[in-house]
This record gives structure tokens, sequence and C-alpha cells, in this order.
């Protein structure tokens, strides 16, 4: 048997993993499902190939890193672009979700998040028409690591960039003020307020938390596939997979769900065909939740 | 500055309600001096949950006015209140059950500065000693008694002028009911003002200063808290009939 699909599933499973953590935070923390997550992503990749052609417009061409697809104008480009795609979700917020919010009907954030999705990727297509864009079109040489399993340095450096992420979104979580300010809104927004917490301050945080780790996802695609205008929305169930099935609300779970989700779709399309790639990730959804309905990491409250 | 012997807190004809046109609270008007506990009584439904909850900021005031050192916080964020001195302990849902005891406390000190939280962590485990053995657990393992002093100890950790309690006795048994009113008069003998809603008006009376009776959301009755009990117009309002002897 070929163990390729574990390289392919576990950077594809990193992806959504990502993707996921902003999903997560956003039921949880903002309580709706925002169908326009994925577009962050597209949004996030095109902004930061737009930052990429601005600086190569300035400074000409640069040399790769190493025997990367990419030079040191597209790290710059995706802080720029993290920051871009997190002004993006807060302007969304103000205009948008904040005010359906206040009316306190989650079912109709859902669907402006909806509406939200359709506009952005439209607006996407009209800037930079449906065609793919690439950061590169060099091809890169895998490496062959034993067992019939081959890795590109790209992929290499994406799935390092991911374990660093996440542990950064971790510790975040988990040791800062900030981040305990937002597993106490989750938990209780009204006590939250009691306590002190800066309610708006916590829901500017997940945005553009939520907002930046959908461009890194969104870079990434870009980077190892392509960008083009529907790649979040290709990605969108499978992250709210990952997101339930690692439970709601947590980092770790949103994380692991992604690389469950990841690992399957590259195993069915191994062992039993690719038309069954996104059957195997939801089959797998389905059995766990039946077991454990509160997902891998959820907990039930009180 | 507050002014020696003038209310530190004093809400004027609170008009509050949920739903705009709706008001539960229907123009109550209190005050509680330096170190003074005082009560809040009433039937069920008087409004004195909601009452509290709308000092507190949690539920929209529509009218009157609410000062806190004779300062206008009415129409103040709740968050802000707090920073301001005004602490609240809601009656249930009063901690975060998913994080640990300490997680609880700490993020209770996201208003104090960096090198302070420690230390008030450290002041309320000396002030509630059972809390400092479970700071690793989850505070949603706690029994109920223990919930409540971990509720109070976090809203102390930031020093307020005055704390208020929603039913702090609900749902304890009476060892923890005793346990918990002799900490609230400790805990005035050191500086606060106490504002509490009680059911329990016979343990709550025997720690209080004054009380108002709460009816049909504003106050009908105010007097000393030592005579209320026996106070036959307290009876008449409270249970809507004389008390049997």
């Amino acid at each position: 048997m070929n163990l390729q699909f574990i390289v392919d599933g576990l950077i594809s499973g990193s992806l959504i993993g990502l993707g996921a953590i902003g999903i997560t935070l956003t039921y949880a923390i903002l309580r709706f499902s925002n169908f326009a997550h994925g577009d962050f992503m597209a949004w996030g990749a095109y902004g930061t190939l737009s930052v990429v052609a601005a600086i190569g417009a300035l400074v000409g061409t640069t040399t790769p890193i190493g025997a990367l697809s990419f030079g040191w104008p597209l790290i710059l480009a995706a802080i720029i672009g993290m920051a871009l795609t997190a002004c993006l979700a807060l302007a969304l917020d103000w205009l948008l979700f904040a005010r359906l919010r206040d009316r306190g009907q989650s079912i109709i954030v859902v669907m402006a998040s909806f509406g939200a999705s359709m506009a952005l990727r439209s607006l996407l297509e009209f800037i930079f028409t449906s065609s793919p864009n690439y950061f590169s079109r060099g091809i890169q040489m895998a490496i062959p690591m034993g067992f019939g399993v081959r890795i590109t340095p790209d992929q290499m450096v994406m799935l390092a960039t991911t374990v660093i992420l996440v542990t950064a979104m971790h510790l975040f979580m988990s040791r800062s003020q900030t981040g305990r300010e937002m597993r106490a809104y989750s938990q209780n927004p009204a006590l939250a307020r009691v306590v002190g917490i800066d309610t708006a301050r916590v829901v500017r945080a997940t945005w553009i938390i939520g907002a930046a780790l959908a461009c890194a996802a969104g870079i990434m695609v870009g980077i190892l596939v392509q960008i083009r205008p529907l790649m979040g929305l290709d990605l969108l169930l499978p992250m709210f997979a990952a997101a339930i099935l690692g439970g709601i609300g947590s980092v770790p779970g949103a994380v692991l769900g992604g690389l469950i989700i990841g690992l399957s779709e590259a195993a069915a399309v191994q062992l039993i065909g690719a038309e069954w790639r996104a059957a195997i990730a939801f089959a797998i959804l389905m059995a766990v939740l039946l077991v454990r309905p509160m997902g891998l990491f959820g907990r039930a409250e009180r | 500055m507050s002014i020696p012997g003038a209310s530190i807190l004093d809400v004027r004809g609170l008009i509050a309600g949920y739903e705009p046109g709706l008001s539960i609270v229907k123009g109550a008007s209190i005050h509680a001096d330096e170190r003074e506990i005082v009560v809040i009584l009433g039937p069920n439904g008087a409004g004195k949950s909601s009452f509290i909850k709308a000092i507190a900021g949690l539920v929209p005031i529509t009218g009157g006015e609410v000062l806190l050192d004779g300062r206008d916080i009415t129409f103040g964020a709740a968050h802000l209140r707090v920073r301001q001195g005004l602490a609240f302990v809601p009656q249930t849902e009063n901690i975060f059950p998913l994080m640990t005891v300490e997680e609880n406390l700490r993020v209770a000190g996201g208003v104090l500065a960096k090198g302070e939280v420690q230390a008030r962590i450290d002041e309320t485990y000396t002030m509630f000693p059972d809390l400092a053995r479970q700071r690793k657990l989850a505070a949603g393992s706690l029994s109920g008694g223990q919930r409540q002093m971990l509720a109070v100890g976090r809203a102390l950790i930031v020093h307020p002028r005055v704390l208020m309690l929603d039913e702090p006795s609900a749902g304890l048994s009476p060892k923890f009911v005793e346990m918990v009113f002799a900490r609230l008069s400790e805990i005035r003998r050191a500086g606060l003002t106490i504002v509490l809603v009680e059911q329990n008006a016979r343990a709550a009376l025997a720690i209080g200063d004054r009380a108002y009776v709460l009816v049909e959301g504003r106050e009908a009755h105010e007097g000393r808290a030592a005579t209320l009990w026996d106070d036959p117009v307290v009876a008449e309002l409270y249970l809507g009939q004389r008390r049997p002897a």
C-alpha cells in the first residue's frame, strides 16, 4: 500500500484545521455559523497576491528562499494580507453582523453570512476573474521520504507553519488574558460583562484571529494548489465538519477534526475512489457525533 | 471623593425591563451607606432580581438614576461599572464552569494592573482556603457552596466599593447559608458596602442593617433590619397576609 495519502491528508487536514479555528471561535463566541468564513480565505489569498504583485512592482524580481517556490515578498505580503483580512472581517461585522446580532436572532445572522459570502465571492470574480492565479508557476521536485512517500519543500514548510500557528493559538487561548476572556465570554456572555470583560473587545479579537488564520490557510492553499474565487467555498463544508467534529469552541479540537477529515478524505481517494472523498469525511463526522454529540474535545456545559 | 456618611450607592426612581414598554422595575429607590448591609426583600415576582441586575447593568434601564459615590452610572456599560467599584454576584450561573478555579479569578483581574493580579488571587485564597486547595479544578466540579464562595471571591478581586448579591443562599444547605452570611459580615467589617436580594429573609435580616421590601417593582417599605421581621406591615406586604404566630 502506498502511504502517500498520509502526507496528502496531513496537508489538506492542516489547511482545513486552520480554517476551522475561525469557524469554531465565531460559533462559540458570536453564536452563529459564519458561512462567509471560506471567503475570508479567498480574500486573504487574493489580498496577499496583490501585495506580492505590488512588492514585485517596487523592488523587481526576487529569488526564492532555498528550495522553496517563493521568496521574502510573500512572507511580508502574508503578514499584510492577514491584517487586511482581519480588517475585512471587522468591517463586515460593523456593517452587517453586529447590527443583526443585536436583534438577537441567530438564524438571520446566518442567512446574512450566506449573502455576504456570495457578495464577497462575486466581487472577487469581478476583480480578478474566475480563472486561477498562482503565487509561483515554478515546479517543485518532491523529496522521497521512504515507503513511497514524497513531500515538496513547500509542503514541509506549510506543515511546520501550521504547527507553529496552532501552538501559538493554543497558548494564546489558554495563557493570555484576552484568550481567557474569549473563553469566559463563550461560556456565559452576561457573566463576562459582570466580571468586567469588555465584550466588544472580545468580539473584535474573535474576528481578527479567525480572519487572520483563514487568510493564512488561504495563502497555503494558494501556494500548494492555486488561488480561485471558489477556493473558500470548496473548503467550507470540510471546515464546518472539522469544527463540529472537534467540539465547538475548542481550538485543538478544530485542528484535530481538520486532520481527521483531511486524512480520511485522502485515504478514501486512494483506497476507494475519488468520488467517495466527501462522503467518507461526513460518514466519520456522523459516526463520531452519534457517539459523542459534543464532538471530540467539546464538553457538556454545567 | 465621597462625603463621609453620604450614600455610596444611590438609586432613584429606577425604571427597567427587558422589553421596551414592559417595565418590571417601576420606579424603585434605595440607598446604601458606607459599610452598610442593605437587604432587599419581597414576594416572588416583585422584581427584586431584575432590580439588582438593572443596577449591575444587565437589564436595560429606561428611567431613573443610579449614582455610585455621587457619580452617575445609570447608562454605563456593565463592565465599566465593575471598574468603577460596583461588583455583582448573580444568583445562578455565577462561575465559568469549564475554566479552573484560578482562571475564574484571573479572568476577573483583567481590570487590574498586571502586577497586582497574583497578589489579589493570593488574598482571595487566604480568605477562602477551600478555593486554594481546588485552584486547578474545573469550577464546574465545585459544590454549590464552593461555587458561591468562588463567585464572591471573584467579585471581591477588584476591591469594589459596593458588593451586590442576588440570593446568595439559594440552593445551599443551612450549614453553607450560615457560612456565606458569616463571610458577608466579615467582608462588611473590612469596609465594604453590601446590597443583597434574599428570599431567606430571616438569615439576611440577621446580618443586615437596613432592609427594603419591594412589591410590584417599587419599594413599599423601609426599616431597620433588626425590627423589620416583626413589623406587621412587612408581613402584610411580604406574604400578602398576616404571618402566623
